[in-house]
């Protein structure tokens, strides 16, 4: 699983107390050194400078000298000059083989007057993540972005682009080179940088909760009552809305349409044909897929159009908007516009206390709560220093596996749906999935949002009842199931003439993009968080990580097909050996309300259904956390979805996208 | 068909030669608005248009167990044009208000609403988000609530039938949609530096300018 937390032993210094911070932070020479308070979080007393750090480290920290620093416990290693960070993460994925950026993510570290950006790279082979960090001086301004821009690691790794985007929009740090910095998750104009810790949401209540309003004695107040616009709105002071134009697009159709011959892009963003001789709109040159002009004839000109698909489309799976440029029926451009469903995760988040978080990252993939929660509390977990019971661990893997199988189904249903087989085979994929359910609901009160983990623990055992509907549904009907699925569809014709070769990202494209779960493994590349890092118990059963090589969508299909069976593995081995364990011991140490995480930080990592789920959550020692950040894999993975399209057919595009299993909740959090 | 009253021909007419053997009995009288709310209540389209984790459960609703086309209502339509029901399935962002203000403005009369679980009615898990709108009421008209977080699919047959007793109730002397001049059109909201909604811009501006010169505003 996850990688240097500060450890909750007490021979660590490291705990809550507040310290000699860190050496001034020397982001890029405009670091003003604040008069740092009491330090959040990531407290960094004196120690032996390289004992926390892991051999690739202290070898960047050899090659890179005092451009590198790591003041202990201090977690992973700074990049002191800014201008070096690109060099750095190059000699990081080249020589040290750190092919992947896991995540990356800020820290507003308001007292001190820096933002800290996190990366994560890893390797595809396996291993736990590295941590490397920049700063930046924050700077007080509401709405400009930071001063010092951090250089775009997009060149690097191309996952990065939309993490850097979602950084950029929600603590406003700019980056230097990055093809296309606009806001992601809000919408361009939205006043202020919603992460910043001084940043408040129009219903604030205070920084913690529970809420005033909310204790038994407190006086419950509608959050309308409250405001002054009685609406869950706020405006800077003199907005007038009589007079303002709004055009929250205008850099999106600008980034499309820039390069477009005869198309003229006025300031304002709007589009101006420019008088052609003929034709309707602009005529642009045909283009083949490599983007070679095909003829300068006049008779072969074209007109490439724009498509808004979504956020309300049956086939984006949720709301989300392509906007695809197009050649005829070849996609030549395709930008997403996400945010449809940002609920504000990571603020709401960072204001619940640790327990108040399990339920909400249910509702992150909503398709496989259980596995969202499974990486959560083992993140916080491994902060606190506790271990479930043995049983809960079985419990927490049953629960787990089934949701894959669930989620699968799913996926598998709804990528048929997009081919065009219209809802029957979902049709009957729901209705597998609808008895896994059944005993979700049984175990936990819930078909979806089943608030089942605990950390320590599990909320409920299984009865024998229970155990006996598991053991059939794992046993008997789904392997049958999972048969006459395979027979009508795995070599059915028309599958395979839709499929094969459609969305291909080769093994390299992929890792660099961040590619995580199925997909990945269906461009050949046995990387699964359960084998390559293993977390909770999974080293104890027999099973395979299923690898495809054709990178294709029939490929990402048949992926899902053998997970599920070895899903299936996995539940019945955890089933048998489930006896061996004592029943009604779910719990770790007592059931509490208040927990208190110890001051320090730490990724954990799981592999859900969609690929891998991170959170990179820092304490300083309170109630909630300081910052509570989702690496998601759906949010990642759709960073691709663009080289996957590009050249092929419209009609492939809601294919592609479909073999992608995103799910919104979990894209916009 | 039990609920269309006078299910027998009245005597007279039975008596009436003109009226062939076979079709004594057969015909029944009844009211205007009955006969057009009965078959308006087992036809109706609903948007296919999810927003959340809630249309998860909307889609288990019209799968094989819970099976929607027992009230006729299976038949989902992608376009606006084509649907008399919008379930607002799940929870409403400011980013997306406006989209759904505009789906809404597009749906033809007669059109229902039926906000979907906690986020749809009130804002739900989420209400506290700077992106969530408080409810899908604070912008267009909603007819039918239903708590849960998600709703189980029997709640959401369960709104169904409440929507149909409402429909029932409807009478075609004053239903909104046979009246003279324009329909009501919802102003869409705009996504300023947060959502501006038309109708309110100018107390909006008022309050902005209150705020600039420093006084709290009422
Ligand atoms: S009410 Fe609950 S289940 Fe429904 S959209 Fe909101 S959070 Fe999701």
């Amino acid at each position: 699983m996850a990688e240097e937390t500060t450890p909750p032993t007490s021979a660590e210094p490291a705990a809550s107390k507040p310290a000699v911070p860190a050496r001034p932070a020397a982001a890029a020479g405009g670091a003003k050194p604040t008069a740092a308070a009491k330090p959040a979080g990531h407290a960094a007393p004196k120690g032996p400078p390289l004992a926390t750090l892991t051999p690739e480290l202290a070898q960047l920290q050899q090659q890179f000298g005092e451009s590198v620093i790591a003041p202990a416990p201090y977690v992973g290693v700074l990049v002191n000059d800014l201008g070096k960070l690109r060099e750095v993460m190059t000699y990081v994925r080249d020589q040290l083989g750190f092919d992947m950026l896991a995540n990356a993510t800020a820290v507003d570290y308001i007292k001190e007057g820096y933002i800290e950006v996190v990366y994560h790279p890893q390797r595809s082979k396996g291993g736990e993540p590295i941590t490397l960090k920049v700063r930046v001086p924050r700077g007080n301004d509401p709405v400009a972005p930071t001063e010092v821009a951090v250089p775009s690691l997009v060149p690097v790794y191309a996952g990065a682009e939309f993490q850097e985007r979602e950084i950029y929009d929600m603590f406003g740090v700019r980056f230097e080179g990055h093809p296309d910095l606009r806001r992601i998750l809000t919408w361009e104009g939205f006043y202020g940088w919603p992460l910043r810790k001084d940043w408040r949401e129009p219903y604030y209540e205070g920084d913690t909760k529970p809420f005033e309003s909310r204790w038994p004695g407190g006086h419950h107040q509608l959050a309308e009552e409250r405001v002054p616009w009685q609406d869950n709105v706020n405006y800077p002071p003199g907005f007038d809305p009589l007079n303002f134009q709004a055009n929250p697009d205008a850099g999106l159709y600008d980034s499309m349409l820039g390069g477009v011959p005869g198309v003229e892009v006025e300031p304002n963003g709007q589009a101006q044909r420019s008088p052609q001789p003929k034709g309707v709109g602009a005529s642009v040159p045909v283009l083949d897929r490599n983007y070679n002009n095909l003829a300068d004839d006049e008779e072969l000109q074209t007109d490439q159009i724009i498509v808004n698909m979504g956020p309300q489309h049956p086939s984006t799976h949720g709301v989300l908007r392509m906007v695809v440029k197009l050649d005829g029926e070849t996609v030549t451009d395709l930008k997403l516009v996400l945010g449809y469903l940002h609920r504000n995760h990571e603020k709401i988040g960072e204001r619940n206390t640790w327990l108040h978080n399990i339920p909400y990252t249910d509702r992150l993939d909503y398709i496989c709560g259980i596995a969202n929660e499974l990486g959560y509390v083992i993140t916080v977990e491994k902060m606190m220093g506790i271990k479930p019971t043995e049983r809960a661990e079985y419990l927490r893997v049953i629960m787990t596996e089934l949701t894959r199988i669930e989620s699968h189904f799913w996926a598998i249903g709804f990528l048929l749906n997009d081919l065009g087989a219209f809802y029957t085979p979902a049709l009957y994929f729901i209705t597998e999935r609808d008895l896994i359910l059944d005993l979700f609901e049984s175990v936990t009160g819930s078909r979806l949002m089943c608030n089942y983990m605990r950390f320590g623990g599990v909320s409920r055992d299984l009865t024998e009842d229970q155990i006996m509907r598991a053991r059939e549904l794992a046993f008997e009907r789904i392997p049958r199931k999972i048969d006459e699925l395979e027979q009508l569809l795995t070599d059915n014709e028309i599958i395979k003439a839709r499929t094969i070769g459609v969305g291909y990202l080769p093994a390299e494209r992929s890792i660099n993009y961040s590619l995580t779960g199925p997909c990945l493994r269906a461009a050949g590349v046995p990387y699964d968080i359960r084998r390559v890092d293993p977390y909770s118990i999974y080293d104890r059963f027999d099973f395979d990580i299923p690898v495809f090589y054709g990178a294709d969508v029939y490929d990402r299909y048949r992926v899902r097909v053998a997970e599920m069976r070895q899903s299936l593995r996995i539940v019945q081995q955890a089933l048998n050996q489930l006896d061996q364990t004592k029943p009604g011991d779910i719990q770790a140490g007592k059931k509490a309300y208040n927990h208190r995480v110890p001051a320090g930080q730490a990724y954990g990592r799981v592999e859900t259904p969609k690929g891998e789920l991170g959170f990179y959550l820092v304490s300083d020692g309170g109630q909630n956390a300081y910052r509570y950040h989702v690496r998601s894999s759906s949010f990642i993975n759709l960073n691709s979805l663009k080289e996957m399209t590009v050249g092929q057919k419209v009609a492939d595009a809601v294919v592609i996208l479909g073999s992608l299993d995103i799910v919104l909740g979990e894209v916009d959090r | 068909m039990a609920e269309l009253t006078n299910a027998n021909m009245p005597e007279e007419l039975q008596n009436d030669p003109r009226v062939p053997d076979d079709l004594k009995n057969n015909v029944f009288i009844t009211s205007l608005d009955k006969i057009y709310n009965w078959g308006r209540k087992r036809s109706v389209w609903p948007m296919l248009f999810g927003l959340a984790c809630c249309a998860i459960e909307m889609i288990a609703t019209a799968a094989s167990r819970h099976d929607l086309s027992r009230f006729g209502w299976e038949l989902m339509r992608a376009s606006p044009r084509q649907a008399d029901l919008m379930i607002v399935s799940g929870t409403v962002t400011k980013k997306m208000i406006p989209q759904i203000v505009r789906l809404y403005n597009q749906m033809p009369e007669p059109r229902y609403v039926i906000a979907m679980g906690a986020c749809a009615t009130a804002g739900g898990p989420f209400k506290e988000g700077y992106n969530v709108v408080s409810g899908v009421d604070k912008f267009i008209p909603v007819d039918v609530y239903i708590t849960g977080c998600p709703p189980r699919p029997e709640a959401l047959l369960h709104s169904f039938i409440k929507l149909q007793e409402k429909i029932e109730k409807q009478s075609l002397r004053n239903v909104p949609w046979y009246r003279k001049g324009e329909e009501d059109v919802i102003p869409v909201p705009v996504l300023g530096p947060d959502l501006v909604d038309p109708r309110r811009a100018q107390e909006i501006k008022g309050k902005a300018e209150q705020i600039a010169e420093g006084q709290p505003a009422a």
